[in-house]
């Protein structure tokens, strides 16, 4: 459970959240959505400690995240930002396998390497392991910034904008690998997602930020109507169906 | 495994230059010239000596330059231009005036501060550029290390401690005695620290949210990185004087080659660096023999001659 408590946040004066109060259960995919600037990342940066907190209080799993020292953090909680520019020259193999520092510290065992050759298969980059990072093109680096984050193996992932830069084949394959990363081992996902399209089909619930201020929250049907979606976005929202599945038009 | 036969090369290699060195100089030293005790003190006093400082001071200058790129994320930048190597030797400099006498440790420690602080200074004011132009770091470190340079210029000058700059500034070893270099065993062993800190500065080049995902206390590790730089770079400014480009060219052809997992090339870094601030002494001492030039001067042309080399063979960071 994620819980979050009165959190504002000003960046130079500026506000950018305000009195955001909402609990994020135990499980399942939770997907933030909303405009530009509604302050969906800072509220990622808040929750993994990147930023400081300066008003409210965040728990993640019953560990205040102002308190709880960040190693600690990292076994339970892992973050990916959208800015994944990697300056340095690390292969992929070596880069994902910096994701269990946090378990190994410095000194890789058995079960490391076990779950870094895992990471690198179920993100499709076995054939790249040993290609350095900056040699490879913005969709195969998203990938494997991704498959870091899931080689920490911890029970709560963040996931700012995973779907930059992937093709339709990639993202709707990371979808579906967080769909089951959360109905097989029980992790809890967070992701900001830009595209409604995957938090409608993807989604267990979804939080909609305005302004810095949470315009709604629910399940994801609850959330999924053309009135909150049109005016969570300020901008017309139309929703159709394609067989059994919720379309939004939000393009034309 | 393929890095054994690298690891033997290089060991054979560093001890070929050694011996090179050892047997290289005004007096001349080898069959035939062995004249027992006189030869033997010869080696003790002035030829081991060197040769260790040249090879200590190599190793760490190398590998502060390879820490400062990792924490400022910039391949383009190494302590003695930007400023780091300058801070020293204002430290020294004040030091001087106001203690003339101060002993070792004191023109040690407030060197190091004064690097410390300079070094602090440039991280800073790096962190305000945009990332999107890395070529701007590099300027912004030759502009501030000129600027830090040229401030002791300016004093030496007018308080008439020029030669004491000049000593400072431009790195040679033909005074390396026994004696007077041990203060580099320390850059020795701030090394070491460094080997032992390699992962987490490697994690520190992720960058600083990656860092704090992956656990780490990015702001020690960047006080430890930072100190070590600094220090390591004081150690040299004092002993021998500021020798430049070591610490930008070997990292960089090390990444070129072998990319930036510290823990896998940290060691190689160390390696070249070595043997090539020995191998420009062993030069400086060959080219005009009985004269010689600093290493400091012959680094300069050859690490200007590599650095644009680089800048051109690698257009893809550079954007």
């Amino acid at each position: 459970m994620i819980e979050i408590r009165q959190v504002s946040h000003r960046i130079g004066g500026t506000p950018i959240l305000s009195d955001i109060d909402v609990t994020i259960p135990k499980g399942g995919i939770t997907a933030l959505i909303g405009p530009n600037g509604a302050g969906k990342s800072t509220l990622l940066g808040l929750v993994a400690r990147l930023e400081r907190l300066q008003a409210g209080r965040i728990a993640v799993d019953g560990l205040d995240v102002a308190r709880t020292p960040t190693d600690r953090l990292a076994r339970t909680l892992a973050i990916l930002r959208q800015d994944g520019t990697v300056a340095a020259r690390l292969t992929v193999r070596d880069l994902v396998g910096f994701g269990r520092y946090p378990h190994h510290k410095g000194w890789p065992g058995p079960a490391d390497r076990d779950a870094v050759e895992e990471a690198l298969e179920a993100f499709d980059l076995a054939p790249l392991g040993t290609r350095f990072v900056d040699t490879l093109s913005g969709g195969q680096r998203q990938r494997a910034m991704v498959a870091m984050t899931y080689a920490q193996g911890t029970d709560y992932i963040l996931l700012d904008e995973p779907l930059n830069n992937l093709d339709l084949a990639h993202a709707r394959a990371l979808m579906q690998r967080l769909r089951g990363m959360a109905d097989r081992h029980g992790r809890t996902i967070v992701v900001v997602l830009h595209e409604v399209n995957y938090a409608a089909h993807y989604a267990d619930r979804i939080i909609g930020l305005r302004d810095g201020r949470i315009a709604a929250q629910g399940p994801a049907p609850e959330v999924l109507t053309e009135p909150t979606l049109s005016s969570l976005f300020g901008s017309p929202v139309r929703l159709g169906r394609v067989g059994e599945h919720t379309v939004v038009l939000h393009h034309a | 495994m393929t890095r054994a036969p690298g690891i033997a090369a290089a060991g054979l290699g560093l001890l070929a230059l050694a011996a090179a060195s050892l047997l290289t100089g005004v007096i001349a030293l080898g069959p035939g010239t062995w004249d027992g005790p006189e030869a033997l003190a010869v080696l003790a006093v002035s030829r081991i000596p060197r040769t260790l400082a040249a090879l200590l001071t190599g190793a760490s200058m190398a590998v502060a330059g390879l820490i400062m790129q990792m924490l400022a994320r910039n391949r383009f930048i190494e302590p003695a231009t930007a400023g780091t190597g300058q801070s020293a030797a204002l430290g020294i400099l004040g030091v001087t005036l106001l203690w003339p006498a101060a002993p070792i440790w004191a023109q040690m420690g407030t060197a190091s501060l004064a690097a410390i602080l300079g070094s602090l200074g440039f991280l800073l004011m790096i962190r305000r550029l945009p990332p999107t132009q890395p070529l701007l770091v590099p300027l912004v470190g030759l502009i501030y290390g000129g600027l830090l340079g040229a401030a002791v210029g300016a004093i030496g000058y007018q308080l008439d401690l020029l030669q004491y700059v000049e000593v400072w500034m431009n790195g040679e070893f033909s005074g390396v005695l026994r004696g007077r270099y041990e203060l580099l065993w320390a850059s020795g062993a701030l090394t070491l620290l460094a080997y032992a800190f390699a992962d987490r500065f490697t994690i520190a080049g992720l960058g600083r949210e990656a860092s704090v995902s992956l656990g780490l206390n990015y702001a020690r590790v960047v006080a430890v990185g930072l100190l070590i730089v600094s220090v390591t770079t004081a150690l040299t400014v004092v002993t021998v004087g500021m020798i430049p480009f070591v610490g930008l060219v070997v990292p960089n052809i090390v990444s070129r080659l072998a990319g930036d997992n510290l823990r896998a090339t940290l060691p190689g870094v160390a390696a070249l660096g070595a043997g090539l601030v020995l191998a420009c002494d062993l030069l400086g001492r060959i080219v005009r023999a009985p004269y010689e030039i600093p290493v400091g001067t012959l680094l300069g042309v050859l690490g200007a001659l590599l650095f644009l080399w680089l800048l051109n063979a690698r257009p893809r960071h550079a954007r």
